[in-house]
């Protein structure tokens, strides 16, 4: 079984190509809501900086993991908030028109 | 517990490619981003549970701070600002990144944590990528809100330098890689990565922000991605890894639609230099809104062009009541859209959208295009470079860009405030063309008058 390194790049491989995949096809419509959206997505890097701030001693490190954790969430949350709002006027509109 | 939270990180990397999927069409688009929310509400939630977690209180005070200021925000923000709230939070994304990488080598510094070279490479790489998003993002960002000049800004050596920016913060980092491994030497490859940002997107141009803002949202991926590997995260490594996939592909359909290549927008300073174009025949022909709207009134077909001033004067609104208003009269009404009109790709599709215009009547460059010969009206409402005839000409600095064919309309109205050029710096021949009458004025201004003139007549 494949560990370690090789693991590591055959997961990177492969998830690179479903971003492409997933994004080749998306109407020119959702571009801007589709930015937002990955956007959002890669607010992840919350989880990272929790665990990060969660381990850190020194007071240097408890600065910058906080630092961290606040940009993180604020990725995360308005990423959310801006694409929900911008996704909320496509549902609405076919009633609409 | 371990394995329980790997369980859930697992379902959330699925949610978040899921969701990417829904939100490639209009109709599934807004569950895409409602399970994808879910999926990293779970996540956060579970990482409290991550063994020998401490600082717990500093970690919730963050979330909740963080979190609400820029929820709050997002809410409040006008529809037209969002381009500048995606790279706001995008470039706190790739802070986040850069934060993970500071504590990381700090403690490796300090001898703490075991990490591989390969991890350490990893680490540093992302650590900068994540700065220069960063610093870079939020320059983009005062540029698109106003808060400094969007245009281009250039001084002597600029490529030279901003290479050897780059090229010493790399040095740093090698520095350190190869056993000089002080916080000084974290400090300035920080320092270096974070001016470098800063140095790459001050000669770029308020109308090449989306493509900018674009390629940072695939840096901050890559970022995560990285510090993914470098501190073992398989949430992060998946959601930036596709999210940098994505992002990067986005960046290049972008930037092919301005037929540029990203190195052109990145490096060429366009708009920087007022082009001398071509002789340019007739002269401008002012015209009120209401004759305006009173000879659209007796049109068969009328095409609507949305640009930046319509976002401008937030005039969405009204352009669906002038929408609305010639319908009543039996006038066949389309939108136009152009890939890269306003600010972003798809700005002027979700402006319309806020404003309640179906999305059916809403066309592409290639499907409205033939369309342009047929229409007895062409409305340009604050566009400018999608619309210049220039770029089919050989020699102009727009040449090859593709772009909406108006000048072949019986007769096109430009709504405009000034006799500004666009962002490109150049003079628009379109303008000038014998079909072709101005209404100058405040867009949301123009289209009352226009709709109160269908009113009355």
């Amino acid at each position: 079984m494949i560990s370690g390194t090789w693991a590591a790049l055959y997961i990177f491989m492969l998830a690179a190509f479903t971003g492409y995949e997933v994004i080749s096809r998306v109407p020119v419509v959702l571009h801007t809501p589709l930015m937002s959206g990955s956007n959002f997505i890669h607010g992840i890097v919350l989880v990272g900086a929790m665990v990060v701030l969660g381990h850190a001693e020194t007071t240097p490190e408890l600065v910058i993991g906080f630092i961290g954790v606040l940009l993180a969430a604020a990725n995360a949350a308005g990423g959310y908030a801006v694409t929900e709002r911008m996704l909320e006027m496509f549902e609405r509109k076919p009633k609409e028109g | 517990m371990e394995t329980f939270i790997q369980f859930v990180y697992f379902v959330t990397a699925f949610l978040f490619i899921l969701g990417l999927k829904q939100m490639s069409h209009p109709a599934t688009a807004k569950r895409g981003i409602v399970w994808a929310g879910y999926a990293m509400l779970a996540a956060t939630i579970v990482t409290f549970a991550w063994p020998d977690m401490e600082n717990y209180f500093l970690i919730i005070l963050g979330i909740l701070v963080g979190g609400g200021v820029a929820w709050v925000i997002a809410m409040k923000v006008a529809m037209t600002d969002m381009p500048q709230m995606v790279a706001v939070y995008n470039g706190m994304g790739g802070g986040a990144a850069g934060a993970i990488a500071a504590v990381e080598l700090l403690r490796h510094s300090a001898g703490q944590g075991e990490m591989t070279i390969g991890l350490l490479v990893l680490a540093l790489l992302g650590g900068l990528i994540g700065a220069v998003s960063f610093s870079g993002s939020m320059v983009a960002f005062a540029k698109l809100q106003g808060l400094v000049n969007s245009r281009a800004v250039t001084f002597p050596f600029q490529q030279p330098i901003n290479m050897a920016v780059l090229a010493l913060s790399l040095l740093f980092a090698l520095l350190y890689l190869f056993g000089l491994q002080s916080t000084g030497v974290v400090l300035w490859f920080f320092l270096l990565a974070l001016l470098f940002g800063v140095l790459m997107t001050i000669p770029i141009g308020g109308g090449d922000m989306p493509v900018v803002i674009s390629l940072y949202n695939a840096f901050t991926g890559l970022a995560v991605g990285f510090e993914g590997f470098a501190i073992g995260n398989p949430a992060m490594i998946i959601a930036g890894t596709v999210v940098g996939a994505a992002g990067t592909l986005l960046t290049i359909l972008m930037a092919k639609a301005m037929n540029r290549s990203l190195a052109n927008v990145l490096f060429g300073a366009f708009g920087a230099v007022e082009q001398e174009g071509g002789e340019i025949k007739g002269s401008l022909k002012p015209m009120d809104p209401e004759d305006a709207a009173s000879i659209m009134a007796f049109a068969n077909k009328v095409i609507i062009v949305p640009g930046y001033g319509m976002a401008v004067a937030q005039a969405q609104q009204k352009v669906k009541e002038l929408m609305e208003e010639l319908e009543k009269r039996g006038v066949e009404v389309k939108f136009a859209i152009h890939p890269v009109a306003g600010r972003m790709p798809g700005h002027m599709n979700v402006l319309l959208a806020e404003a309640g215009i179906p999305y059916e009547k809403l066309y592409d460059l290639d499907e409205i295009n033939p369309e342009f010969e047929t229409a007895d009206v062409a409305l340009v409402i604050g566009a400018n470079d999608v619309v210049n005839p220039a770029a089919r000409r050989e020699g102009s600095p727009l040449y090859g860009m593709p772009i909406l064919d108006v000048d072949k309309a019986k007769q096109v109205f430009v709504l405009k405030r000034g006799r500004g050029k666009g962002f490109a710096g150049i003079e628009n021949e379109l303008f000038y063309a014998d079909n072709t009458n101005m209404v100058y004025g405040d867009a949301a201004d123009t289209l009352n008058k226009m709709v109160q003139a269908l009113k009355n007549l």
